[in-house]
């Protein structure tokens, strides 16, 4: 369990993370999503005190990180890939985090077989792909059997295979009862990955839902009609809350009236239907409702950029 | 009460794991392999180089070069050279971790931080001393053996001797200590080395553009000569008290190791 409370963080006068509350539950994966430099590595920085809050409280099951005894065995976290020294060997990297937790070469041999990292294990990792460097990382986290997995961005870099391995990897250690908090700025990928979604951008807290709801919730869903006659079709549906969208020749996208009523509207104004389709809104869309023009979802201004690179370094 | 609830194995961090750890990362890298290496190198070489040297030379000496000779000093010589690079060896083992990222990893492992910077210090100074005490007896036997050959040599018996090779190793690794301490407080390799170079080499002179008067209250208590004189006989006028010299030269050390623990654990990693 991880809780937020009122959380913010400025580096200079940028702000980086403003009056962030949440929680990330055990049991369940929790995506974490916003663009790029919308402060989802800040926030995870804050969780594990590497940097401190200006303002606001995080506990890690109850506790500031840092007053945990054996506080990787708390969280195991995958920070930007670049978090090991290049001119070490993964075997060896793992041994030195290992040893601070009483922990031995058997573990780290064991992790290292886990991620498929056997064969080069020994090589200096700063040889090593960003693939390999992300799985060098999932198994750093691994290490102490921690009750809190937290990822920032794990399938950058990987092939499909790997993005698939970690999708799975994580599902089981949610089955577990673990919590798992990972961050992505894909929607398409926690829509594959995540029960729960926390979505900031610019640093705010956007929304903090449920994958199922979100979708469902999302008026959006829409019906597409195709019919030689689409604009007697509009008027025969029209109505206050129902909207109506030429998508192509003789192909319309109607919002706010479901696929049987349409159906009805069709017969009764003996207009020929050619197609029918009930569309389910994507969480995509679900999401850019959501958001509406609340936040620019492609890293727009120069300012979000700033931020961006200035958090990143 | 937490531990009850560790699975097998997770053990609480304690300063003796950090320790461990510390070490594992130390040996496990090239760069303290190559510089342990060039400080054995400097300090063996550079002072066997010097008495071949003096010995080859001995019989053309002018009385003023045979007046200033002193055959500790001689093969000593290449103590002034291993200082720089045990003292870079110092700021790398610190920001290393900056300018790759490890520092992360590292923090998030030993999040009260300080347990990290006292593992590096005595797992870093343990390796500096255990590197150069033999270096420093070696080069001296071999060089007296050298100097010998014209009667030249001096004996471990003979008045501060044994004292100057039991402390240059010990400042030695003081001054390694001195860069890890300046590389936690500037965290950037350039900049610790650049600090470190120019409190040891670029300090003196710039002092010694004072008036002299000045210049002689000052120079003692500059950190490498006060730390010198542990490791000289017959010292210039004014030096301090070998162990006196060493004391001041670890009260700077302590007092660059202490900013470093305050930033430590202020600063954002």
């Amino acid at each position: 369990m991880i809780e937020l409370v009122g959380v913010s963080k400025s580096y200079g006068k940028k702000a980086a993370v403003r009056d962030l509350s949440f929680t990330v539950r055990p049991g369940i994966v929790t995506g974490f999503l916003g663009p790029n430099g919308s402060g989802k590595s800040t926030t995870m920085r804050l969780i594990l005190g590497l940097d401190a809050p200006d303002a606001g409280e995080v506990t890690v099951n109850g506790k500031r990180y840092r007053d945990h005894r054996a506080p990787l065995h708390q969280i195991g976290a995958l920070l930007e890939a670049s978090s090991i020294h290049t001119g070490r060997s993964a075997y060896d990297h793992l041994l030195a985090m290992a040893q601070t937790h009483g922990l031995g070469r058997e573990r780290v041999e064991a992790l290292i077989e886990l991620v498929g990292l056997g064969e080069v294990a020994r090589k200096r990792a700063g040889t090593f792909s960003l693939g390999m460097r992300q799985r060098l990382g999932i198994a750093s986290a691994l290490l102490a059997d921690p009750r809190i997995v937290m990822l920032d961005e794990p399938i950058n870099g990987l092939d499909p295979e790997g993005i698939l391995w970690v999708r799975n990897l994580l599902k089981g250690l949610a089955a577990e009862g673990k919590t798992v908090f990972v961050s992505s700025h894909l929607m398409s990928e926690m829509a594959l990955t995540a029960d729960h979604l926390v979505v900031i951008g610019k640093g705010e807290l956007i929304a903090d839902v449920g994958v199922r709801e979100l979708i469902q919730g999302a008026s959006q869903s829409a019906v597409r009609v195709r019919s030689p006659h689409v604009a007697r079709l509009g008027e025969a549906v029209a109505a206050p809350d129902v909207r109506v969208r030429n998508i192509g020749p003789d192909l319309i996208e109607v919002q706010g009236v479901d696929a049987e009523e349409i159906g009805l509207a069709a017969h009764v104004g003996g207009i020929v239907l050619y197609e029918l389709t009930p569309r389910q809104a994507s969480l995509e869309d679900a999401f850019m409702e959501l958001t509406g023009e609340s936040i620019e979802f492609r890293a727009g201004d120069g300012d979000a950029l700033a931020t961006a690179s200035g958090v990143a370094a | 009460m937490e531990s009850i609830g560790l699975p097998l194995g997770v053990e609480p961090v304690t300063q003796r794991r950090v320790i461990r750890s510390e070490w594992t990362k130390l040996i496990s890298l090239r760069s303290t392999r190559w510089a342990f290496g060039a400080t054995l190198l400097l300090a063996i070489g550079i002072g066997v180089l010097a008495c071949i040297v003096f010995e080859t030379r001995w019989p053309h000496l002018s009385a003023a070069d045979r007046h200033d000779f002193h055959p500790l000093s001689v093969s000593l010589a290449g103590i002034n050279f291993a200082q720089l690079s045990i003292g870079v060896l110092g700021v790398l083992v610190i920001t290393g971790e900056y300018s790759t990222g490890m520092i992360r990893s590292t923090l998030a492992a030993v999040p009260r931080r300080l347990p990290m910077l006292w593992g590096k210090a005595a797992v870093f100074g343990a390796a500096a001393l255990a590197i150069s005490l033999p270096a420093t007896f070696i080069v001296f036997w071999v060089g007296q053996a050298i100097l010998a050959g014209e009667g030249i040599n001096i004996a471990l018996g003979h008045a501060g001797v044994f004292r100057a090779l039991i402390g240059a190793p010990l400042f030695l690794t003081a001054m390694g200590l001195f860069g890890l301490a300046l590389g936690a407080i500037i965290r950037s390799t350039a900049g610790g080395i650049a600090a470190l170079a120019g409190i040891v080499f670029v300090l003196p002179p710039i002092i010694g553009l004072l008036p002299t008067s000045v210049a002689n209250s000052i120079d003692p208590y500059l950190p490498s000569n006060a730390g010198g004189a542990i490791w000289t006989i017959n010292p210039d006028p004014g030096t301090l008290a070998p162990w006196a010299g060493f004391g001041v030269f670890c009260a700077y050390v302590a007092i660059a190791m202490a900013i470093a623990a305050v930033l430590l654990v202020r600063r954002d990693a």
